[in-house]
């Protein structure tokens, strides 16, 4: 019996290395790989959820796609969504950031309050803002107006809905990446800043040419950890406005979720999914060899 | 009034207006469920009116919210736990063995839609009579919750001190002796920041119960989604529904703020 104990710890000191990982790589086989394994299968057949059984087809989905005008609104939509609210909340996010990197009293309570909109949940977020975006009720056109502004239609106007969305999106977000900037520049060293004020550089300088540049991995980190969520954006979008009105709000990612669930278009459905993956891939392979050229490998 | 002082009420002036948009939501959600229906369409809104708590116990009494927070509460936990079972063992290999290739095996889980899951998996349990059951549900949720421990927890494992373990090693500790005595002892605050962040994670994911709950396993956010295709939307009970499942999350935060912070910033600046 003792034997057998010693030859288990010395089985597992020997085997660490694929022993430790086994279970879970085992189990994220089953649960991640095996899907997408799945979904690129789906994606060569025709195949209507509840009719018959896959059909075996070739790359036409894939040609259809090309062909299929809602697929380029989605395209459309998700870059204008995801162009405008990444590059929102990493902007607001540096800039607060900065102005809340020093000994304040109350600086506690700052970061509470900024935890909380990243760990709130989004569906019930997501249907608080639609009541507040509402034209007739919604207390957004109540400041609007307070402050002379014109009213607006918000997520009921084709030319307003994005905007709208990526408002959700930077109040939900931004104030995480404040968090995170904010430890990145908590870390940087204090000599240039020395150096820099010593030289007589004002505050603009000494953004522009030593926080930006010092800063700019931990940017990069956060844009492309952001950017795995963003491209994927779901709740929000569903909930407030399910992509209308019309096709007006809806991403790629929303429009391959309805393919599948609402038209119950299983083959087509998967190759639009096949493509979102395909993009987000695509998008951090690319930020990861910014990041190489900044940092060095 | 010196210069300083004027800077420093300025300074106070703007953490004000920053610190805004996020309080404002929060206490425009709670208003939202304390106000009747009536006063909830009445334009200009209402920022003063006599409170009814008749909204948070119809959430309760008529829509059953104890049974759907139970449901989520249950979930979160399994699938937590679960993954610090097994994310433990295999985020310290990755960090003691600099084994790459799997960590970037978890990057792509964390950046596979999760739409791609549905129809599979849905396939799968509906031929094992699985829908509507926590079997099912908890499964999926370790699609977010495994990746996620295990990323948080490779940057608090490299952070435990080597020199530690090789003494260890050298009184004549084995290796797995190490890791249990050693390595997670030091990384307690880290396994419980990560913990926390799979928690909320989970019980704030919608996709998932959308499709593969059921009058049975039903949680929270599809509950309070569903507030919206009972025909009429009742904007009042949305508010008080809303209040209850967003509280939980945020009584967490509150009082793991530092923690979920440190779990944020240090998966973020290791990248």
């Amino acid at each position: 019996m003792k034997k057998l104990k010693e030859n288990i710890i010395n089985f597992l000191d020997n085997h660490m290395p694929i022993v430790f990982p086994a279970p879970a790589m085992i189990t994220l086989f089953i649960v991640v790989i095996f899907p997408i394994i799945y979904n690129i299968y789906m994606s060569f057949n025709k195949w209507k959820i509840g009719l018959g059984s896959p059909k075996f087809i070739g790359l036409q989905n894939y040609i259809e796609a090309f062909s299929d005008p809602r697929f380029w609104n989605g395209l459309k939509v998700m870059f204008f969504f995801s162009s405008l609210s990444l590059s929102l909340e990493i902007t607001l996010g540096l800039l607060i950031a900065v102005y809340f990197n020093k000994e304040f009293k109350g600086s506690n309570f700052v970061q509470t309050i900024y935890i909380f909109p990243f760990a709130a949940t989004p569906v019930a977020i997501a249907l608080i803002w639609r009541i507040m975006l509402n034209p007739q009720i919604g207390v957004l056109d109540y400041f609007l107006n307070l402050v002379g502004l014109p009213g607006s239609l918000w997520i009921s106007d084709a030319r307003t809905v994005i905007i709208s969305l990526v408002l959700v999106d930077v109040w939900k977000w931004t104030p995480m990446i404040v968090l995170i900037i904010l430890a990145g520049l908590k870390s940087l060293p204090k000599d240039p800043y020395e150096a820099a004020v010593i030289d007589g550089a004002n505050a603009f300088h000494i953004f522009s040419y030593i926080t930006v540049p010092l800063i700019q991995p931990v940017l990069i980190t956060a844009l492309t950890l952001r950017s795995l969520d963003n491209l994927k954006e779901f709740d929000i979008i569903y909930t407030i406005t399910q992509g209308g009105p019309g096709i007006a709000s809806e991403t790629l990612y929303l429009y391959s979720y309805k393919t599948a669930f609402s038209f119950f278009n299983a083959g087509y459905g998967s190759t639009l999914i096949i493509i979102v993956f395909l993009l987000v891939l695509l998008f951090n392979v690319a930020m990861n060899k910014i990041r190489y050229r900044t940092e060095g490998p | 009034m010196n210069k300083t002082k004027i800077y420093k009420i300025l300074f106070y002036i703007g953490m004000i207006i920053l610190i805004i948009p996020p309080i404002f939501v929060f206490a425009w959600m709670i208003m939202i469920g304390l106000k009747t229906g009536v006063q909830n369409i009445e334009y200009p809104p209402l920022f003063i009116f006599r409170p009814t708590l008749e909204n948070f116990k119809a959430v309760f009494q008529q829509h059953n919210f104890l049974k759907y927070l139970t449901n989520s509460f249950i979930i979160a936990t399994f699938a937590t736990l679960i993954s610090l079972f097994i994310g433990l063992p295999a985020a310290y290999s990755i960090a003691r063995y600099k084994q790459r290739n799997l960590s970037l095996g978890i990057l792509v889980a964390r950046m596979t839609p999760f739409v791609s899951y549905l129809l599979p998996w849905y396939i799968i349990f509906r031929k094992l009579n699985l829908i509507d059951t926590f079997t099912a549900l908890i499964t999926t949720h370790l699609i977010i919750t495994l990746p996620m421990i295990i990323w948080l927890m490779i940057a608090f494992f490299e952070g435990v001190p080597i020199e530690l373990e090789e003494a260890a090693l050298i009184d004549g500790c084995v290796r797995s002796e190490t890791f249990l005595r050693i390595a997670i002892p030091l990384s307690k605050n880290g396994i419980i920041t990560s913990a926390i962040i799979s928690f909320i994670f989970s019980w704030n994911q919608f996709l998932f119960s959308l499709i593969l709950s059921g009058p049975k396993t039903r949680t929270v956010p599809v509950a309070v989604y569903n507030f919206m295709s009972y025909g009429k939307i009742d904007w009042a009970g949305i508010g008080a529904a809303a209040t209850i499942i967003v509280f939980p999350v945020l009584v967490f935060a509150f009082f793991a703020k530092n923690k979920i912070v440190e779990g944020l910033t240090k998966g973020a600046l290791k990248g």
